[in-house]
């Protein structure tokens, strides 16, 4: 493999961890908000990666240039799909998950 | 018939089906979440994850025709989870 395909590779490793971080926030976080952070940074991140790892598997096409799109899209909208919802269940009244009455 | 991946095509699928895992885990905060918020979200990252394994099976498969399904798919996730929280809102929590 060259040199390009061993950075791919690495990107794309680094992707597949930060979606195992991602997973494992939504799984056990106590809280909807606590979720909504693991969703909108981690997952995002693990995404980003996956997809420049993508690209530059893809050598001088016009595909390089959708994933890249597709890259920037995600980046866009996955924090805002995340603050929406987040919002939303804000303007519901669903309380924080807090630890005892009175700690701090 | 098989025909014969290169290593970098076998890693690249092996990445894939990790990934496919994933979404597979995440199911259970969609069966399981106690508010809707919670399985918007799970759903929200299972679509995340599909765009990604699409990009990967593009590379792999070579078939560039993938990645236009995975733009479209990364779109339709994003306007699913904006509807959903502005129809959550407005009915009060009905959903």
């Amino acid at each position: 493999m060259t040199p390009i395909e061993w950075l791919a590779v690495i990107l794309i490793a680094g992707g597949v961890f930060f979606s195992l971080v991602a997973v494992v926030g939504i799984i056990r976080l106590p809280d909807l908000y606590a979720r909504a952070h693991a969703t909108s940074k981690s997952d995002t991140l693990g995404t980003i990666l996956s997809l420049a790892g993508v690209a530059l598997l893809l050598g001088t096409n016009v595909t390089v240039a959708k994933t890249v799109f597709l890259l920037l899209f995600m980046l866009i909208t996955n924090p805002t799909a995340a603050h929406a919802i987040t919002r939303a269940a804000y303007d519901q009244d669903i309380a924080p998950w807090t630890t005892e009455e009175g700690d701090s | 018939m098989m025909e014969a991946f290169s290593t970098l095509d076998t890693l690249l699928l092996g990445a894939a089906m990790v990934i496919v895992i994933f979404a597979i885990g995440l199911l259970y905060r969609v069966a399981e979440g106690p508010t809707m918020e919670d399985r918007v979200i799970a759903i929200n990252g299972v679509g995340t994850n599909t765009v990604v394994v699409l990009a990967l099976l593009a590379v792999a498969l070579d078939q560039p025709g993938f990645l236009d399904i995975a733009i479209v798919y990364a779109m339709l996730n994003f306007l699913a989870s904006i509807a959903i929280s502005k129809f959550i809102v407005e009915r009060g929590g009905v959903l």
